[in-house]
């Protein structure tokens, strides 16, 4: 019982298990579904998803595995246009049909076409990609093919209309994990990063040394101390800033925030499109107060972790060339600074907030990504992680 | 089974899937891990289970210094060391030094309670381990006097989380979840109105008209939550702000009255008063 639908969710990706299954089973066994397919859905789903970045995929599983059996719980509820949904055929789709289907735009489009057509139809219809009816392609209806189609299970008269299923509707969508950041998000991800320490003044009560040394010491108190534990990691960010990243503006922003509260030695700098000789700290006197990149290296050690961010999004020209750069005259290429930086701090990532696919597509990207060893990471949730992990 | 469900309560409005993990929990004796945005009522969650079940309710607060050890017991080893140095008699009994936790005093009540374990992502990263086979088992060994506790009666545990760490799978297989959704504007309505139910029809529509609106505010640090939503309310109603001054239609009072009860950072206020203004100048 089940069992496939357990392993289309394995499949699926999703880290099911057996134990979990089988409270399932247990749960059921205790008659806590009942008799609707919503209840059996929500009891499901607390036992199996420990996630909510989960959510979304467990629905979609869910309704790829229950299609059917859904379809006969409503035949049994339904005091619908049965005829028009009476299911005669699953069509055959071949792929570019799919992704027609597929842009025809959003849920609100599809939504807002419906009221337009059930206006329009008042007869039971099949086939075709039009009418509201079954084994079509149309959005409306059931047993056909339409990434976002509307199920329409009950209809009285002219107005209520069962929609969506609660798995269908997809309310967790937003919460997948490689959409991008919140500066909570942000936090936890660079929360992996901690490292604690204990430095400094010895002001803790450290007990079991002093238990250990008061019985050394025949009875008598022998008080220990020990520094508080304190977050060892130390990071240097260096942020693109202006030109191709004001897109970017409010992921840096919040990037930067969660940073600055998660991390006691913090030191950041800025640059335009690449690095070169000097960065700045202060955007409004860039051209005053530049710190060079040799005095940087200098004053802080190998041990603090090197983030740059930026969409490395320029001519290859400002990274390989001379004079490359489009503020100044650079003596040496960029590439030739952050060689510098990168040989000074072993552990070093590249977080770019351009969309991954984006990437192949850029030529500066692609000679940024080699000098950076493939240390660039999407900054998402999961870029984030992955690009922490590199830096460990 | 069916007299011992939960439904929610006159103070506390449940949805179906929170009510079906609920249940799902109480019957299989198992944890349920509750996550959500902060003032989606995850703590209320237990209070208002164990009232409406009729069981006694205890709670262990976790802090980002709390040990698993604690929940269980606590060995006073420096007042031990003290009375001995002092002399006292007490000393010879090491059971006087042992502090019952809270699981401890779960596990001794006399009726089936609720033990509410609140905050757990508070803790260490590996707290959660350490309480595995105290949950799944629910017994516990006393190493200073030997003696293992067992539960008369199994807990139902509430576990909530802000989701500030992951919490581990092994622990994650043992637990019920789910997910406290931000309430929708019809649940929202039922919270409020088992909160303030003489509140007028008008004002509620009002208050919650500008409620929503302010949380669809682009940009916002921390949108207000149900929790404030209530605060904010109740300071209406003290305050007796009529329901017109709450439309946001009226251009000259278009920031909403005590908005300070909503939103509860500096910048936060800033960015809405300044839209309130751009707003306000583009339609005059």
């Amino acid at each position: 019982m089940l069992t496939r639908f357990f392993y289309m969710l394995r499949e699926g990706g999703m880290k099911t298990s057996v134990t979990e299954l089988l409270t399932l089973l247990g749960a059921m066994k205790q008659g806590l579904a009942g008799t609707s397919v919503d209840d059996f859905y929500y009891l499901s789903r607390s036992c199996l998803v420990k996630d909510e970045t989960q959510f979304d995929r467990y629905d979609k599983i869910f309704a790829a595995h229950f299609r059917g059996i859904e379809d006969a719980f409503r035949s049994l509820i339904a005091d619908v246009p049965e005829d028009w949904i009476r299911q005669l055929g699953t069509l055959d789709l071949t792929d570019e049909e799919r992704a027609e289907i597929e842009s025809l735009g959003g849920f609100d489009e599809i939504m807002k076409a419906l009221e337009e057509r059930l206006a329009e139809q008042d007869e039971r219809h099949e086939g075709g990609n039009k009418w509201i009816g079954t084994a079509g392609t149309s959005p409306f209806g059931v047993g056909g093919f339409n990434p976002e189609g509307v199920r329409i299970g009950k209809q009285q008269g002219g107005g209520s209309r069962r929609g969506v299923k609660v798995w269908e509707q997809r309310e967790y969508r937003n919460l997948d994990d490689s959409v991008e950041l919140g500066t909570r998000n942000i936090k936890l991800a660079l929360r992996k990063l901690r490292r604690f320490a204990r430095e400094g003044a010895a002001d803790q009560l450290d007990l079991p040394d002093t238990i250990r040394s008061t019985a050394r010491n025949a009875g008598y108190l022998d008080l220990k101390m020990v520094p508080e534990r304190h977050n060892a990691i130390k990071v240097l960010l260096c942020l693109d800033i202006g030109g191709s990243m004001d897109d970017h503006v409010r992921v840096c922003e919040e990037l930067f925030s969660a940073a600055s509260s998660e991390f006691k030695h913090l030191e950041y700098f800025y640059f335009h499109n690449f690095v070169y000789e000097s960065l700045w700290k202060d955007n409004r006197r860039r051209h005053s107060e530049r710190i060079g990149v040799q005095e940087v290296i200098h004053k802080y050690g190998p041990d603090y972790k090197l983030v740059f961010v930026g969409d490395a999004t320029m001519s290859p020209y400002e990274i390989v060339y001379p004079g490359g750069s489009v503020e100044h005259w650079n003596e040496e290429p960029g590439a030739a600074w952050i060689q510098r930086l990168l040989n000074h701090f072993p552990k070093s990532i590249w977080l770019n907030p351009e969309p991954e696919q984006r990437w192949p597509h850029t030529p500066s990207v692609k000679i940024t990504r080699e000098i950076m060893e493939e240390r660039m990471f999407p900054l998402t949730v999961r870029g984030l992680d992955e690009g922490i992990k590199r830096l460990r | 089974m069916t007299d011992n469900r939960f439904k929610g309560t006159d103070s506390y409005i449940a949805t179906e899937d929170l009510m079906m993990a609920v249940n799902a929990g109480v019957t299989l004796e198992r944890p349920i891990l509750v996550k959500g945005e902060p003032g989606t009522g995850k703590t209320m969650l237990a209070e208002e289970v164990a009232a409406a079940l009729g069981m006694p309710l205890f709670d262990w607060h976790i802090k980002s210094t709390t040990k698993a050890q604690q929940g269980l017991y606590e060995y006073d080893a420096v007042a031990r060391l003290r009375d001995s140095q002092l002399g006292e008699d007490r000393v010879h009994d090491i059971g006087n030094y042992i502090l019952k936790g809270s699981l401890w005093q779960a596990f001794e009540s006399e009726q089936r309670p609720v033990l509410l374990i609140d905050e757990i992502d508070k803790a260490d990263i590996e707290f959660p381990n350490d309480l595995l086979r105290e949950l799944d088992r629910m017994e516990f060994t006393v190493f200073e006097t030997g003696e293992t506790i067992q539960a008369r009666h199994r807990p139902v545990i509430i576990i909530t989380s802000n989701n500030e760490k992951e919490l581990p799978d092994a622990f994650l297989r043992r637990c019920f979840f789910h997910y406290i959704r931000f309430p929708d504007e019809d649940t929202m309505q039922r919270i409020v109105d088992v909160h303030y139910p003489g509140l007028k029809k008008d004002l509620l529509r009002e208050a919650l008209a500008a409620f929503f609106k302010v949380r669809e505010m682009p940009g916002l640090k921390k949108k207000p939550s149900t929790s404030e939503l209530l605060d904010w309310i109740k300071l209406l109603l003290a305050e007796d702000i009529p329901p017109e001054a709450l439309r946001a239609e009226d251009n000259r009072k278009a920031i909403p009255p005590l908005y300070g009860a909503l939103l509860k950072n500096e910048q936060d206020v800033h960015l809405f008063e300044q839209l309130v203004f751009m707003n306000r100048g583009g339609r005059q």
